[in-house]
């Protein structure tokens, strides 16, 4: 996928956000909330259940938690979208901050990389988190639905195309003046991997888009991070994976503290979510050898596809 | 995306001193909030502590937008709920502010090591990072 497909792409994140909402005021007033029926412990049980089945699922398709979890457990489960986007993000801060250590250790992420762009995104993800109270429930939804499908279409996009692997490509002046190049150790090539960054401007730009999209939705940011800093500067695949991780994980602790700040925190939704897509990655990493990533990865696009409909419809109050 | 907080440590000489810092505070901090959030949780779950919000009336409330919600519950919002930290619900927001904290504590150590290197443009960034976390968490930007 080329890098100019890849800012359209983000573009029509950034679109979609500016168009739903007029298309969703047009929309009947959503109905009010109907209390949750049994008792209150079978839905956060039903959450671990669900949380772990997308823990492992999101491992074997190598995307962030979060991505699945809010459109999927809006979709099916009663908590107000404030209390999963809040969990959500939660759910993909604590991933990123715990595959950071390694990665980092590893030398195969860079945090010299990710602090320039983690600092634009962190901006737009507290503002995303900001506006996003500020917007309707239903033109949530509807947004929701829009940046699902989007994301799907770069998933889609992603899968079809060869990934950039760094030919050593030139440095641009701020990334030169930043130092943003280095080098990494690939074990399964057995060589080492020169990385150097270009397009630094572009990607302040994305990484700000990037920020703003996750902050108010609560997804993550692997989706975009990764073709981001692969296609858009450069950075070879497993380096820009790694970095991902790094610029995730300060990136959603920006946003995390406003849905605190706000009281959009349910410890009975957050927790159980947390310790079963946790759990669930490790069951999925024990499977990953087993498994056709291919077969999964068109799978989850499906899912995907189910929860951004389901999301958009009850957006425009067609399906509640 | 696992818990893998014990960092595999290859060859060490090829990772820059400030990225060894940054990563072994990241497992300790991540540690110490997972054990928090784990122990706040249990705590919860038994009723050994009163919550604010009673669980069984948490079917009724989940479902309203978090303004409704707070202005139901009295859940508090800022930094209001350390004055209620006794309530067991509540006390789940330490394990959670914890995690939250993780990325700024981490970064206050980066800047005297950026300082130290001369790294001066690096110090100013972690420096800026650390001033959008706080302007997030102290409330101020809402």
């Amino acid at each position: 996928m080329r890098s100019s497909t890849i800012l359209w792409l983000i573009g029509f994140l950034l679109l979609a956000g500016v168009a739903a909402p007029a298309l969703a005021l047009a929309a009947p007033p959503p109905t009010p909330p109907v209390a949750a029926a049994g008792p209150w412990w079978v839905w956060p049980l039903a959450l671990f259940l669900v949380t772990f089945l997308i823990g492992i699922v999101a491992v074997l398709a190598g995307v962030g938690g979060g991505v699945l979890f809010v459109p999927i457990v809006s979709g099916l489960f009663p908590f107000h979208l404030d209390f999963v986007r809040s969990a959500g993000l939660l759910l993909a801060l604590a991933g990123s901050l715990s595959a950071g250590p390694s990665l980092l250790m590893s030398g195969m992420a860079s945090l010299r990389l990710a602090l320039p762009f983690a600092l634009i995104g962190s901006v737009f993800s507290m503002v995303g988190a900001l506006v996003s109270f500020q917007v309707p429930a239903d033109v949530m939804q509807a947004m929701l639905g829009i940046t699902i499908m989007l994301i799907v279409l770069l998933m889609w996009r992603a899968g079809k195309s060869e990934s950039y692997v760094g030919d050593g490509g030139k440095n641009d002046r701020i990334s030169t003046a930043l130092g943003l190049a280095g080098v990494y150790f690939d074990p399964v090539a057995d060589r080492d991997v020169d990385w150097r960054v270009q397009h630094t401007v572009a990607g302040f730009a994305a990484f700000a888009i990037i920020g703003l999209v996750g902050g108010m939705f609560g997804l993550g940011a692997g989706w975009a991070n990764v073709p981001a800093l692969n296609v858009l500067l450069g950075v070879p695949l497993k380096g820009a994976v790694a970095t991902s991780n790094i610029v995730m994980s300060i990136v959603n602790t920006s946003a995390a503290w406003i849905y605190i700040e706000r009281g959009a925190v349910i410890p009975m939704v957050v927790v159980p979510s947390l310790i079963g897509v946790i759990l669930g990655a490790r069951i999925g990493a024990r499977l990953l050898h087993r498994l056709h990533p291919v077969v999964l990865r068109r799978i989850v696009i499906v899912v995907l596809l189910l929860a951004g409909s389901r999301a958009l419809l009850k957006g425009f109050g067609l399906w509640d | 995306m696992g818990l893998e907080i014990l960092p595999v440590i290859d060859d060490l000489d090829s990772v820059r001193p400030e990225q060894q810092i940054y990563a072994r505070w990241l497992a300790a901090g991540l540690w110490l909030s997972l054990a928090i959030l784990a122990t706040t949780f249990i705590i919860y779950l038994t009723g050994v502590v009163p919550p604010l919000v009673p669980l069984a009336e948490l079917p009724k409330l989940w479902g309203l937008s978090a303004a409704r919600y707070v202005a139901a519950t009295g859940t508090p919002t800022g930094w209001r709920w350390v004055e209620l930290i006794g309530r067991s619900d509540v006390m789940n927001l330490v394990g959670i502010a914890c995690v939250a904290l993780v990325t700024p504590v981490c970064f206050a150590r980066l800047v005297p090591e950026f300082v130290r290197q001369r790294e001066n443009t690096f110090a100013a960034i972690a420096l800026m990072e650390i001033w959008i976390l706080v302007l997030a968490a102290s409330g101020i930007a809402a």
